[in-house]
């Protein structure tokens, strides 16, 4: 056979091959075991019983691997205080790790500003993560695919995957990835994914001692937590970009964003 | 107040300052690489589109500028990749964007365009310089006694010719033909190449200032006005050195009978810059006109988002926007070259000005647009990291940056050896 031939032919027969074998797929169990129709889970927030103790902050920061001195978090709580005279005052120092123990309000760059307790109109707490979207725009915008929505509904990044570009940090109007300081590659919650695979509710859930953060399969509706979800009057960050979030709040003020 | 725990330091934290409530993870994350990536790219564009008029629309003044903008277009390429490279947290990983590229992601087909992009240009320039090549070839071939150096050059202008050395006149026709060809499908791919860094942009649908159908368009027509501008520059500035060693015969070419005079290459300065100054203050116009547009849509319509981009736009960035990107980058250099008797120095300083005017127009968008938080209720500050400490504030830092602009000179004068960007005598199409 000449060599002009034998290429050729190579050509031809791996071209052939390749079309059928594309078809087979390599089945993971652990993949099929995961895809469960009947789970997807859901996220309540109840902001009038969150005091700001940070104690879902830091069960979700020892749980994950997060340490403590890095200014990222996959979960914070934010304080809202709206004075008599109208005047708004947001903060949410170190994310809430130590909880709120202090009553003046950080303005960023080192300086602080205190309220008079009998000015302040309304007052309140805001716990926040990432929504685990239904249509998520950070999937979308990942280059390599590193980083996907499960079928049980939580959106995952696959740290080996991640080249860190960055872009699906940009592309979340809420605010919830970040680069972990480790890894050096996007970082997220995971609703503890690993600990539901388990049957275990996720650590701040379980840290939360007033009931503020609930978990819920949405599809299960004799789900005490899901009934909520249908019944009551629930809102969601954000609607207006399409996102369609999967964390659910209860008392929810439009100054919120 | 910046904690320098090794490993601890978030990515970003190092340049940020946050004032009253950003949210904790924000930062900003896309910093002055990425504002150097669209500059980059779009320098690339431009000079490719300004060579096309040339071999697509046959402007034939464009002649020799056409040539040398082709040959900068090819310098700047791999440039255009490496502010990404300097960016990303796992550098070696970036091959993934190509190897399982995830099609729903705006950045997914970066590698393929710039590729087909790549292997446009790479095409054309083969299709220009084949004969030469050819000749170079034969020349040294003929040489009796070679030197190391022309061995090299002999093996290198042998393996470029890619064994086409044929030279009759149909197989030169049918170069001039491929030559169009992809100058044709270039134009598109190049606009597209950049358009679509203003698509990545643009279509980030959490950031308030970059959302908007018109940021591809806009980027499209500053990248074309950038271009121009280096193209400009680098010829002026690439004439007067010629002048100068032709005067003082201190360059080899200089000493040939054949060489081109002092008064030719002054002529030819002359009419090249004037001509393709006027295309500049076209796409000038055009970018200006469609960034206005914007900005008075967005102030017109008055959605949400309006409240803190006013305080970003006409407040907190007023001298970066308005001063340094409109007046010094768009007004001054207007005026400069509308001016009756326009010369070539006046041309030239209008193009560095206009260089600086689409910097400052990557960087307000880029870092302009991380200004504010998605709280809506709190900013961010963004200090260059100037002396580097570590690799990350050397990479995100003033020297990252310098090493990006520079490079494309280092390649540029490489590739100049083997591809002389001037012509000589009456060569070229």
């Amino acid at each position: 056979m000449k060599r002009r031939d034998f290429v050729k032919n190579s050509v031809v027969v791996i071209a052939g091959a390749s079309v059928p074998l594309a078809a087979l797929d390599i089945v993971d169990p652990n993949e099929v075991l995961a895809a469960n129709e009947d789970i997807h889970w859901a996220f309540l927030l109840d902001t009038h019983k969150c005091v700001g103790c940070g104690f879902c902050v830091k069960a979700c920061k020892t749980e994950n691997d997060i340490p403590f001195e890095a200014k990222v978090t996959r979960t914070w709580v934010e304080r809202y205080v709206f004075t008599k005279d109208d005047r708004r005052y947001i903060d949410s120092p170190d994310g809430a790790l130590y909880g709120y123990t202090e009553s003046r309000i950080a303005l960023g760059k080192g300086e602080y500003q205190e309220i008079d307790p009998d000015n302040v109109g309304k007052a309140f707490f805001v716990p926040k993560l990432c929504n685990h979207c239904e249509t998520p725009p950070c999937t979308q915008v990942c280059p390599v695919g590193a980083t996907f929505k499960t079928d049980t509904g939580p959106v995952l990044v696959d740290k080996t995957w991640c080249i860190g570009c960055g872009y699906c940090i940009m592309a979340c109007p809420y605010g919830a990835r970040y680069f972990n300081p480790i890894d050096k590659v996007a970082d997220k919650c995971t609703f503890c994914y690993h600990r539901l695979a388990k049957g275990l509710e996720t650590a701040c859930v379980n840290a939360c001692p007033f009931g503020a953060r609930k978990m819920c399969n949405i599809r299960d509706i004799n789900d005490p937590v899901t009934k909520i979800i249908l019944n009551q009057r629930v809102g969601v960050l954000k609607d207006e970009f399409g996102t369609r979030p999967q964390a659910f709040y209860i008392g929810l003020a439009q100054e919120v964003r | 107040m910046i904690e320098q725990v090794a490993g601890m330091v978030v990515h970003g934290q190092a340049w940020t300052v946050k004032e009253l409530f950003v949210l904790p993870n924000e930062y900003i994350y896309w910093s002055i690489q990425i504002v150097m990536y669209p500059y980059m790219t779009g320098l690339v564009a431009g000079a490719f589109v300004l060579s096309s008029l040339y071999h697509v629309f046959g402007v034939t003044k464009l002649k020799e500028i056409a040539r040398f903008s082709l040959v900068f277009s090819f310098a700047l390429l791999p440039v255009a990749m490496m502010p990404l490279m300097l960016h990303l947290q796992q550098p070696f990983r970036g091959i993934n964007v190509l190897m399982t590229p995830h099609f729903t992601s705006a950045i997914s087909a970066f590698g393929i365009v710039f590729l087909t992009y790549a292997f446009i240009v790479a095409g054309e320039i083969w299709f220009v310089y084949r004969k030469h090549f050819v000749e170079m070839t034969n020349e040294l071939q003929a040489k009796p006694d070679r030197t190391g150096m022309d061995s090299f050059y002999l093996l290198i202008y042998k393996c470029l010719t890619l064994g086409a050395m044929n030279l009759d006149e149909e197989s030169l026709q049918k170069d001039h033909k491929a030559v169009k060809f992809l100058a044709s499908i270039g134009i598109p791919v190049a606009c597209f190449l950049h358009g679509y860094a203003g698509f990545i942009f643009g279509s980030v649908k959490a950031n308030a200032l970059w959302m908007t159908p018109l940021m591809p368009v806009i980027f499209i027509c500053s990248a074309v006005v950038s271009g121009i501008a280096l193209c400009i520059l680098c010829y002026v500035l690439a004439q007067e050195a010629r002048k100068f060693l032709a005067k003082r015969k201190m360059a080899r070419w200089a000493n040939d009978p054949q060489a081109p005079t002092i008064e030719a290459l002054h002529g030819a300065e002359q009419s090249e810059v004037a001509m393709t100054a006027n295309y500049l203050l076209y796409f000038m116009i055009a970018a200006a006109t469609l960034e206005i547009l914007d900005m008075i849509f967005r102030g017109y319509t008055q959605v949400k988002s309006w409240d803190i981009l006013r305080e970003v736009i006409l407040e907190r960035d007023f001298t970066k926007i308005f001063i340094l990107q409109y007046g010094l980058g768009n007004v001054l250099p207007f005026i400069l070259m509308m001016l009756p008797g326009r010369t070539v120095r006046r041309t030239t300083i209008a193009t560095v000005l206009v260089l600086f005017g689409v910097f400052m127009m990557r960087w307000n968008v880029v870092i302009g647009g991380q200004a504010f938080s998605l709280s809506f209720a709190g900013f961010m500050d963004y200090h260059l990291p100037i002396i580097p400490h570590d690799m990350e504030t050397f990479k995100e830092g003033l020297f990252g940056a310098l090493t990006v602009i520079a490079t494309p000179f280092v390649l540029f004068w490489f590739l100049a050896k083997v591809v002389p960007p001037f012509l000589k005598g009456d060569e070229l199409h």
